[in-house]
């Protein structure tokens, strides 16, 4: 499944080309049963794993890749989607990456931690086999707005 | 001056201070100039800035970054910062970095200058 993903994208590590993938990421998100609070989290989620991946992996180099994709997914009834964003950038241990602690004002540092709060799931590795990191996030609908019709 | 783009669309003044309006998406691209736009706008000494977020449908966390520099430099300053107008989307991002217990938020600018 993970190898079939319906939506796959490749875009370069520029910031001004996100504002295009939100929207995609939004539409997706309706079309898989996410609406509303929902489908806002998934987009800002997507969006702080792309610029993070900009601002500290690539250090704002603009001409480097990133992979995109996106699945639906079910679980009982509720609906929801999977996303994975992929880098060649420098490795890291994945258990360093953390979200900062809350009660200390100051700007940065918030992206992490809002990427966990808006998904279900986020999970940080190496790639195998390749150089770079990778992200999975999953996140289902709330319950109160699980859709009647599927499809 | 700093080049702010098209992000601040407006600025009028109060008696104790100044109203900017912001416009558009708040994201990665976009944010250093808001930074630059605000931190300007409070060399000028206002005693209260208001901050109009109505046209702002969208905003991340280096969005929220520019606004807690202003904030922090604002209040060094011994002044006083009000957001108003906020989108459900950009409310929740406060929600979850949970700065809506920090910064002062009001429904409208009319309650921003009373604060």
């Amino acid at each position: 499944m993970q190898d079939n993903a319906p939506f796959a994208i490749q875009i370069a590590s520029q910031p001004r080309l996100l504002c295009a993938v939100r929207d995609a990421v939004e539409r997706l998100a309706g079309q898989w049963g996410l609406a509303g609070e929902d489908a806002g989290r998934v987009v800002l989620a997507v969006d702080e794993a792309l610029a993070n991946v900009i601002r500290h992996g690539y250090r704002g180099q603009e001409d480097r890749p990133i992979w995109l994709k996106l699945w639906p997914i079910q679980q009982g009834d509720r609906r929801g989607i999977r996303v994975v964003i992929e880098d060649e950038c420098e490795p890291v241990d994945p258990a360093t990456i953390k979200g900062r602690d809350l009660d200390e004002i100051r700007p940065g540092g918030l992206g992490t931690h809002i990427m966990r709060k808006a998904m279900d799931r986020v999970e940080y590795s190496r790639r195998v086999d390749q150089a770079g990191m990778r992200v999975e996030m999953e996140k289902l609908n709330s319950p109160a707005e699980a859709p009647a019709q599927k499809g | 001056m700093a080049d702010t783009g098209d992000i601040i669309c407006g600025t009028e003044s109060i008696s104790d201070g100044v109203v900017i309006r912001v416009s558009g998406d708040i994201d990665f691209s976009r944010s250093p100039q808001l930074r630059e736009g605000l931190l300007g706008a409070i060399n000028d000494g206002p005693a209260r800035l208001v901050i109009d977020l109505n046209d702002v449908p969208y905003m991340d966390s280096s969005g929220l970054a520019s606004l807690v520099e202003v904030f922090k430099a604002q209040n060094a300053a011994g002044g006083k910062l009000v957001l108003c107008n906020l989108q459900s989307k950009v409310r929740g991002i406060f929600e979850i970095a949970k700065l809506d217990q920090i910064f002062k938020i009001a429904d409208d600018v009319e309650q921003a200058t009373t604060v």
